[in-house]
């Protein structure tokens, strides 16, 4: 197995990852990551199912704490706050600097318009009500579905087609004003169009956000990000510039991976 | 614990991929042998060889034709990526630097024809020995080609400052020649064309050499090679 490569970008980075174990029971799922994601920048998560790359997504915004049988071990930090250990940051305030898009589209049963008013309904963002409408807006109006949606905000948020609603999620996402946004799969239940979209989205979205999305499809790896990292078996064994991965990977197991000889 | 084959997932990629592979072999081997035959058509004055090797060129124009349409089937349907694209892309710029080199060979070939017709001219022994060199070293960027060797691809690359020595002090050879006899202009300017295309050869095979190195490694070679051949300044007033 091939040494994890180490960054020496700390000083730039958004967020950092040192030695990061998750254990599943007795199952070690991620042996030691090291990984910088810095600002932004969209980074791709990639590797077969099982690798560890999902999990390393979850231990951004602590996501593993719901899972009872598993521990995280090592240093994740943020800006220059701990998110484990005793000096961690709350984890619903964690939660709203880093947000998180899932694989499906998962609008609350509720109306386009309470489903981003969520967030900022429940952590105080918002002075009145002619506030919250501003921020409802402007999180749709990013989120590219303002216009799709603006003379229907009082209909169900389930209602709208699967691209719209993972739009929705996003801006749900975004209405809190996050640092980090972790994505898992977004596209993967989308059609090619809305899969556009969201892709567009990112780009777009990258100028105010860091970006870490997880991915099984390569072409997207290599078509929104500019950095990618290759997991395999719990183990990051590659990451850089997403052309040079694409072009020249340095290791063997990532050209397997990615040119499709792995098997 | 899975492994790394060769091998591809999706067999029919392989398929595809060797065929590829396959075209450019066939269409290198094919190319190598016009130039030895228009070198060997030159040194025997042999007419017939010239005529074969003209008449062969549509061959190779072919396997260009199919090598292009093929790069451009594999990259739409199956988006290579890696050694894979490095590979695709090569191929679509080496079969367009071997076609290159058939057409010079060729050319060599019809004007050789013209000087079969005059009285032999003494530059020519030197014509033919800057010929087998560049038919050496094609051969060999060739095989280095087919096998992805960078390092035997780069000692070509170096010795053809030897094709451009060669050409320089062929190109003074010859215009040493027309000044003392008149008569052998006719004869000298034909050669001093066929000299141009042998030494375009070697170009290609210096192209060849960098694009083995780019498919073995990833990595370009951007450092300029020192060129040699100093014709282009023959003539020139001194600063």
């Amino acid at each position: 197995m091939p040494e994890a490569p180490t960054q020496n970008v700390a000083a730039e980075s958004k967020m950092c990852a040192r030695d990061v174990k998750v254990h599943y029971g007795e199952k070690l799922a991620l042996k030691g990551v090291n990984l910088d994601f810095r600002p932004n920048e969209v980074t791709a998560l990639i590797g077969p199912s099982g690798c560890g790359k999902s999990t390393f997504l979850r231990c951004l915004n602590r996501m593993n704490d719901t899972i009872g049988v598993a521990s995280v071990t090592g240093q994740v930090t943020l800006d220059n706050d701990e998110l484990y250990g005793a000096n961690a940051l709350d984890p619903v305030l964690l939660r709203m600097r880093v947000g998180m898009v899932f694989q499906k589209p998962n609008p609350f049963p509720k109306s386009i318009y309470d489903n981003v008013a969520f967030g900022p309904r429940i952590h105080g963002l918002y002075r009145d009500n002619d506030h919250l409408d501003q921020i409802v807006e402007t999180a749709l109006e990013k989120a590219g579905l303002w216009h799709e949606v603006k003379d229907r905000l009082y209909e169900k948020g389930t209602g709208i087609s699967g691209g719209q609603q993972q739009r929705l999620c996003i801006a749900r996402a975004i209405a809190v004003s996050p640092e980090v946004i972790l994505m898992d799969e977004p596209c993967s239940a989308l059609d090619p169009i809305a899969t556009a979209k969201v892709e567009e989205l990112i780009d777009e979205l990258r100028e105010n956000f860091t970006i870490v999305i997880v991915t099984h499809s390569m072409q997207q790896a290599a078509r929104v990000s500019q950095r990618t990292a290759f997991f395999h078996l719990g183990d990051l064994v590659e990451v850089g510039d997403t052309e040079q991965i694409f072009t020249a990977p340095a290791q063997q197991l990532t050209q397997g991976y990615i040119t499709g000889r792995f098997g | 614990m899975p492994t790394i084959g060769d091998q591809h997932i999706v067999k029919s990629y392989d398929e595809e991929l060797k065929r590829l592979h396959d075209s450019l072999a066939r269409m290198a081997g094919l190319a190598e042998a016009q130039l030895h035959k228009s070198v060997e058509a030159l040194e025997k004055r042999d007419s017939d060889l010239a005529g074969q090797v003209m008449n062969a060129d549509h061959e190779i124009d072919e396997i260009e034709h199919f090598i292009n349409e093929q790069t451009v089937r594999v990259l739409a349907l199956r988006a290579p990526v890696a050694d894979d694209l490095r590979q695709v892309i090569s191929a679509l710029k080496v079969a367009g630097d071997i076609e290159r080199i058939a057409d010079h060979a060729a050319n060599a070939a019809k004007r050789s024809l013209v000087l079969n017709q005059m009285p032999p001219v003494a530059p020519m022994r030197s014509l033919v020995r800057m010929g087998k060199l560049v038919a050496e070293l094609l051969g060999e960027v060739l095989n280095a080609y087919l096998t992805h060797d960078a390092e035997r691809a780069l000692a070509v690359r170096s010795r053809d400052q030897e094709v451009d020595d060669l050409y320089s002090s062929l190109f003074r050879e010859i215009l040493t020649y027309m000044m003392e006899d008149a008569r052998t202009i006719t004869s000298c300017s034909h050669l001093m064309f066929i000299a141009k295309n042998i030494e375009r050869v070697g170009d290609h095979a210096t192209n060849i050499a960098e694009q083995t190195y780019f498919v073995a490694t990833g990595r370009s070679l951007n450092d300029q090679r020192p060129k040699r051949d100093t014709s282009s300044f023959e003539g020139a007033v001194q600063e």
